[in-house]
């Protein structure tokens, strides 16, 4: 069998630490290889082995069966290799298509000529389904558009080997199955894909071959016919996991929040939609409500304008049945609103203040962390110690690491960490797992449903239908800025649920 | 030869005390003073070869009269360092501050404008205040400067107006409005010296000893008043709950308004301080001796332009821009003693224009440097691991180095998740 790409015995060192520790990785041509390991495994340490842009100590990396030196994604891109990474790469105040051609753009006369590439960008998005507007500016279309421009930008560079650094972690489950019949095609069509993930169903359903890295080594690889989903997870957590969050019976108390009424217009210009139209709903003490939905139906607006970070055009908020409509989000956050944003690194952290910093982002101005307005430092230490004993936050050099430079999963337990410890009544959680692996995702679950327990109320925003049906009490479907249902996880289908999702299907009545 | 050094030590990581000898030096080597320093001294080579092609004779003896003129007279030209320093550490802070909150004030000039005009009309025509004149010359010289800022300060906030264009208007506004107040209000006008009358004795801020000390020379209180001033905001910024909200918002004015910080009030109030800080700088100087007048010139006051060279040597840090504006007065008083040598006033200038314009490459020079050290540091410890003495220690300055992402920033994205990555693995 021909292998399109080897990385035979790869050693990638960091100072202090092995990232990749003689690692090989054989890819078949025409076929879907999937990477698996968790957070810090060194799957993107091995990808950027592979992309050039490190150089490994040992190991040689063939293409083809020839031996090459890639030295940067230039090199990368010249052998047929491209890659969707899993921050995005995109330029936010640049168009889809002026994304797309960046870099090998047609130049006449110094001018950047765009039809031909308009032609080819509606023709490959026609032919994969990815359906992307050419004009529309990166910063407002939405995630799953985003990405959709990624994997057209390495069509448009008529890549071969396709890698897709964990390509589902921002989609609904229809855009998932949309890709994997994309991934699919590609296949067909010739191309290599490697598929970078730690979520084991798409390996299932989607790859062929799957390799497993498990903190920097190799640890095997398996034809995914014959594994099964335990084997693999164990081969990449080294234990074996627990798939569905284990709780009791919600036995939900007093209501904590009641929203009536609520809308939220579009502000941009010439818009006049509702992104949030009339909703209204409750969410008790000890009890976890999510807000399901495929991403773009006016969740992210519903919590911009629950919590304050946007004002909000009609209808009511109550917390702790006091009405917040008007007062400001420090207000909230005194008054028993804990938040877990989207976006972590827009919203949730400073990256260039200190972990520990960080931490009391929410409470420094609390007289236990400041006396006179001078800053409390050792107790700030000592409350960060803490947290991160007792979240078991990891990072370089404890309650001193820059956000910035800690993985993404332990961002996420440090934002978690700093709004549970608040004991909040009312924590708001958006896309808390998004991104992370098994076994970070567990234990993010799990402080969920001990909040719960602790007698918090949860409203979880989702676009993962496993964790919306593990995880949750009650489920809200949102569909364009409306609730069209309301369902109980242990009665409700996963195919059902996905029929509210897409708007087929409203409040419990069968119209189709 | 030191950065020789720094590799042997690594790669010798065998030897504990060298291993801690390393690390002392590479963080020496890393931090910003050094930068500061790689610049300076590129700014006074450049400064040499300038000096060889005005006047090859005298350049040497020259050369080392810039580099140390400043103690020629002893202490006299000592204290007229600190003289000179006064203003500019003022300035210095007001640019350095805002840009620690994520704004540039590159309105410092009309903010010290205002300043001095107002310290300038107390002096002038209150002279009933008697001794409290020149403390009531420098609080009116403080809410001038602010109100100076404060305009930029609420465009920028509440109609994000970027503020160096406002406060570059800003600026011109201040020096007219100031030449056509002084020109035409006769009480502050000399028409002789085409400057600002001279201001009262008793607006003239003491000398509290240091007269004694640094005898002949017009050093005063404003220089302890400046230092006092630098500390004090060197707390705010970094002990208080103030400081920790304004850059806290300088960082992430989205992160700053989910924490519920008001960050339109924090962005007008860090410029108003900043304005006040330039303003304050203006009344120091102006009210610093009898000698010293507002000229009726059609021309921005160069201690504001200097606090933005200032502020970038000391690299934004208040006690940084304590140290920067004293080098820039010190080369500025070894400029002035260069006449001795028959260079025209005009070639000092350019000198002292070159040594500041390459002081403010240090932040370049920082991330050169950085991206050296972590490079060596790679290899080096790359050579000791695969001989297998990656011990426990070299481990724990190895995650610490991975984390300061300076690799990742250099090599683009993936880059950077690959870093995050290895640091996962780590711990």
């Amino acid at each position: 069998m021909d292998y399109i790409i080897e990385m035979l015995g790869i050693t990638k060192e960091f100072p202090g630490i092995i990232a990749n520790d003689d690692i090989t990785l054989q890819v078949k041509k025409g076929e879907i290889h999937a990477l698996l390991g968790e957070n810090g495994a060194g799957k993107s340490t091995l990808m950027s082995v592979l992309f050039g842009l490190y150089q490994p100590e040992k190991g040689i990396i063939k293409v083809k069966g020839k031996e090459v030196a890639i030295n940067g994604p230039t090199d990368a891109n010249a052998l047929g290799i491209g890659m969707v990474h899993q921050h995005f790469k995109l330029v936010h105040n640049f168009t889809v298509l002026q994304n797309i051609i960046l870099g090998v753009e047609e130049v006449k006369h110094g001018v950047v000529k765009t039809e031909a590439a308009r032609k080819k960008i509606v023709e490959l998005s026609q032919k994969y389904k990815l359906f992307v507007e050419p004009d529309a500016l990166i910063s407002d279309i939405t995630v799953g558009m985003q990405q959709r421009v990624e994997i057209l930008k390495m069509l448009y560079r008529d890549n071969e080997i396709l890698i897709l650094d964990e390509p589902t972690a921002v989609l609904t489950p229809q855009e998932i199955d949309e890709l994997m019949n994309i991934m699919r095609d590609l296949v067909k069509e010739g191309k290599s894909i490697l598929f970078i993930t730690h979520k084991l169903n798409e390996i299932k359903a989607v790859a062929d071959r799957c390799s497993v890295l498990r903190r920097g080594k190799y640890i095997g690889t398996v034809d995914v016919e014959d594994a099964d989903k335990e084997v693999m997870s164990e081969m990449m957590v080294g234990r074996k996991v627990n798939f569905t969050v284990a709780k009791e019976d919600a036995k939900p108390k007093e209501t904590v929040l009641e929203v009536k009424n609520l809308i939220v217009e579009s502000k941009r210009e010439g818009h006049t939609k509702r992104l949030v139209n009339d909703v209204s709903f409750s969410v008790h003490k000890g009890e976890i409500v999510s807000i399901a939905g495929i991403d773009g139906n006016g969740q992210s607006e519903l919590v911009q304008a629950l919590t304050g970070l946007s004002s909000l055009s009609g209808g009511q908020i109550f917390i702790n049945k006091e009405e917040v409509t008007k007062k400001n989000i420090r207000y909230k956050n005194t008054h028993g609103l804990s938040h877990i944003p989207e976006d972590r690194h827009k919203f949730g952290l400073v990256l260039d203040y200190t972990l520990e910093d960080n931490l009391v982002l929410q409470e420094y101005f609390e007289p236990e962390f400041q006396k006179h307005g001078i800053l409390q430092r050792e107790k700030i230490t000592k409350h960060a110690d803490e947290l991160i004993e007792e979240y078991d936050i990891r990072s370089g050099q404890g309650s001193v690491t820059p956000a910035r430079s800690m993985s993404g999963g332990n961002q996420q337990k440090a934002i978690i960490a700093r709004e549970l410890s608040r004991r909040p009544d009312l924590l708001i959680a958006v896309q808390p797992t998004r991104g992370l692996d098994v076994g970070a995702i567990e234990f993010i679950h799990k402080q969920l449903v001990k909040g719960r327990d602790e007698g918090c109320g949860v409203l979880l925003v989702s676009f993962e239908l496993d964790e919306v049906m593990n995880v949750s009490d009650r489920i809200l479907v949102m569909y364009e800025g409306e609730i069209v249902g309301e369902l109980d996880p242990k009665v409700v289908e996963i195919k059902e649920l996905g029929l509210y999702m897409a708007g087929s299907k409203r409040g419990g009545h069968h119209e189709d | 030869m030191k950065t020789d050094k720094n590799t042997k030590s690594v790669t010798d990581a065998q030897n504990q005390k060298t291993c801690f000898f390393s690390r002392w030096f590479t963080k020496i080597l890393s931090s910003g003073f050094t930068a500061s320093l790689f610049a300076i001294i590129l700014g006074l080579l450049t400064g040499l070869i300038i000096l060889l092609v005005a006047n090859p004779g005298q350049a040497v003896s020259g050369f080392f009269m810039i580099m140390f003129g400043a103690w020629s007279e002893g202490l006299k030209s000592i204290g007229m360092t600190f003289y000179y320093a006064t203003p500019i550490i003022c300035t210095g802070l007001a640019v350095g501050f805002a840009f620690k909150t994520g704004l540039f004030n590159i309105g410092a000039t009309g903010q010290f404008t205002m300043g001095a005009f107002a310290a300038v009309i107390v002096g002038t025509s209150c002279s009933f205040l008697g001794s409290a004149q020149w403390i009531v010359g420098l609080l009116a010289a403080v809410v001038a400067g602010a109100l100076w800022a404060l305009l930029p300060g609420l465009l920028k906030a509440f109609l994000n107006v970027h503020e160096v264009i406002s406060s570059i208007m800003m600026n011109y506004i201040g020096m007219y409005l100031v030449n056509y107040t002084v020109s035409n209000v006769p009480i502050l006008y000399n028409q002789l010296t085409n400057s600002s009358a001279q201001i009262s004795d008793t607006a003239v801020i003491p000398k509290f000893g240091m007269d004694k000390i640094f005898a002949g020379s017009a050093v005063n209180a404003g220089f302890i008043i400046a230092v006092l001033v630098a500390i004090l905001m060197h707390v705010i910024l970094n002990k208080t709950t103030f400081g920790f909200e304004l850059r806290a918002v300088g960082f992430n004015r989205n992160a700053s308004k989910y924490a519920g910080i008001n960050e339109k009030k924090s962005i007008t109030l860090s410029m108003t301080i900043a304005g006040a800080l330039a303003g304050l700088g203006g009344g120091l100087l102006f009210l610093g001796s009898l000698g010293k007048h507002i000229e009726v010139v059609d021309v921005l006051a160069s201690e504001g332009f200097d606090g933005i060279s200032v502020a970038l040597l000391g690299l934004s840090t208040p006690l940084g821009i304590l140290f920067a504006a004293l080098f820039i007065a010190y080369i500025k008083q070894g400029g002035f003693y260069l006449q001795l040598y028959e260079f025209s006033k005009e070639i000092i200038d350019i000198i002292i224009a070159v040594i500041i314009y390459f002081s403010a490459f240090s932040l370049f020079v920082r991330g050169a440097i950085k991206r050296y050290l972590s490079y060596k540091k790679e290899k080096a410890e790359a050579a000791a691991g695969s001989m297998g003495v990656s011990g426990s220690t070299s481990n724990s300055i190895g995650a610490g180095k991975a984390g300061n992402g300076s690799t990742g920033n250099s090599i683009a994205g993936a880059g950077k998740a690959g870093n995050d990555e290895s640091k996962g693995g780590s711990v």
